[in-house]
């Protein structure tokens, strides 16, 4: 497999005519893992959402190589209903709706791979099991397997250890080197500087504007952090309309 | 078993009742499962008042005619829940207290309407619905709105849930969820107006919401929560017409009587969340 490549021209997106997004031009390679850092409000989950097709790009483009690329997005947990009466393995099996549908009947085979899902996530004994009685990283756990099962090209991750312990967010780790090696295209948005380092070989440093993409350890120079820093988190009401 | 039985054997009016019933208890408390599940309990009351200004409209042009009073509540109801969705929108998901005022404004212009010229006696059959009167119109629709409303259901299941559950990702996969919650709404608007037949306007929405909402102590799945649901209003409408038979009480009230005592014995012995089953506590496993 390779995933497609990602091409982000001059792209603005905004929020009510504010940019979150701001001429952000960038370039992900097939097959590459991305971290996207920067403060909060830099625009980092839009971005994704931008490429995702979920948020409306005010101008500049989105491009994404391949045919017919399948894109997978891991949002942040808030907009869910984690109280919802459903059991894991049918959350799991969600992740075969561009198979399945609304109506398509889920075969032997399919609840197969669910569970396999959910046993490469360690929750192997929990498929019968209500949502609604999982910790944070347990859930968390069991979205990844919804993105196993999904097998996507382009997998966007969203603050993917957030509110996860150490234990988990390794196994879960785990699962992203698994993709990135298989050639998918991996971003995730994330805030530890030193997982960062470690495991993600290319960066983007965002503040609404990009600060700076490429290999991890020049983007997160210390003159990069501090210009990210000093980029205004402002939203100032009567600012004019950008000329740019 | 006379008792049980003699009733709907001896009496025409009481089968009629019960087949009617039964139409609303196999449909409408899916839709009260729903409703539940997006915390959006409210838009049935405010959907069930909604429709009272048209039905009330459609009684002043052509009497207790039943096309007539569905047509105009079919419209009212439309147009209520257009209103209730883009109130939702305005007010960022905290519409009850927007939505609460404009059942109250819709109630009472559909009583006034119908003090316009019709008699007490009308007016307590809009409010409080004549189960034991329902003919043969009535009958058809309650039937014809159960028949649609079950494929339908069963059609948009899978969306539905998942637009519950998780918006985002609903989104993301094209499930147009959005596309199957208006289809649901008009499902919601249709059992309303089939519910108003026998129940009137004030407990029209009696045998969708409280079966539903009891069926959260005996299910922790959602075809779990559908079953208990059917099955508690199924049962509440058998006993409401008994009780209502053998004890001579007024038939509507006696079903959503009947339904609350059974959300009431749901929320003290139900397995999920009940009161029992936290005060009998059983010993905790080992893993």
């Amino acid at each position: 497999m390779r995933g497609p490549a990602v091409e982000v021209a001059n792209l603005t997106a905004t929020h009510q005519r504010h940019p979150a997004v701001h001429h952000v031009t960038a370039r992900f390679e097939p097959g590459s893992l991305t971290a996207i850092v920067g403060p909060n409000g830099a625009g980092k989950t839009t971005l994704l959402r931008s490429i995702a097709g979920l948020h409306r790009i005010d101008s500049g483009r989105v491009a994404i190589s391949g045919a017919s690329p399948r894109l997978a997005l891991l949002p942040q947990q808030s907009g869910m209903d984690r109280a919802f009466p459903i059991l894991c393995l049918d959350v799991v099996m969600q992740g075969m709706w561009s198979k399945l549908g609304a109506f398509r009947s889920a075969s032997a085979g399919d609840r197969d791979r669910a569970q396999a899902a959910l046993e490469a996530v360690g929750l192997g004994g929990f498929a019968r099991r209500p949502v609604g009685a999982m910790s944070a990283g347990q859930f968390q756990r069991l979205l990844f397997a919804r993105l196993l099962v999904q097998d996507a090209d382009l997998i966007l991750l969203d603050e993917p250890f957030n509110a996860v312990d150490a234990r988990t967010a390794s196994d879960l780790l785990g699962v992203v080197r698994r993709w990135h090696g298989e050639g998918r295209t991996v971003m995730a948005v994330l805030h530890d500087m030193d997982l960062v380092r470690e495991e993600f070989p290319h960066c983007l440093l965002l503040a609404r504007e990009c600060v700076a993409s490429g290999p991890t350890a020049e983007v997160l120079s210390a003159a990069n952090r501090l210009k990210a820093r000093m980029m205004a988190e402002a939203w100032d009401e009567t600012a004019p309309a950008c000329a740019a | 078993m006379d008792a049980l039985l003699g009733p709907f054997v001896e009496f025409g009016f009481m089968r009629r009742a019960l087949v009617g019933c039964l139409a609303l208890s196999v449909a409408a408390p899916l839709l009260g499962v729903f409703l539940m599940l997006r915390r959006t309990s409210l838009t049935a009351e405010v959907l069930a008042h909604g429709v009272t200004p048209g039905i009330a409209a459609g009684f002043l042009i052509a009497g207790l005619s039943v096309p007539a009073m569905s047509i105009g509540g079919l419209v009212a109801g439309l147009v209520v829940a257009v209103g209730a969705g883009a109130l939702s929108r305005a007010t960022g998901g905290r519409e009850d207290a927007a939505l609460t005022a404009l059942y109250l404004i819709a109630l009472a212009l559909g009583v006034t309407l119908v003090s316009l010229r019709g008699d007490t006696g009308d007016l307590t059959h809009l409010l409080f619905g004549q189960v034991l009167g329902v003919d043969d119109p009535a009958l058809l629709l309650m039937a014809g709105v159960a028949t649609l409303t079950l494929p339908v259901l069963a059609l948009g299941w899978r969306p539905l849930a998942l637009e519950c559950f998780d918006p985002g990702f609903a989104q993301a996969e094209g499930a147009q969820g959005g596309a199957w919650h208006m289809a649901f709404l008009g499902l919601v608007v249709l059992n309303v107006l089939a519910a108003f037949q026998a129940m009137g306007t004030l407990m029209a929405v009696g045998l969708m919401m409280l079966p539903a909402v009891a069926a959260r102590h005996w299910s922790r799945e959602l075809s779990g929560l559908a079953y208990a649901a059917v099955g508690l209003a199924t049962a509440s409408s058998i006993a409401g017409l008994l009780a209502s038979y053998h004890l001579d009480l007024p038939s509507g009230p006696a079903i959503v009587l009947s339904a609350g005592l059974l959300w009431i014995v749901s929320v003290v012995a139900g397995p999920v969340d009940g009161l029992l089953a936290r005060w009998l506590r059983r010993p905790h496993l080992a893993g």
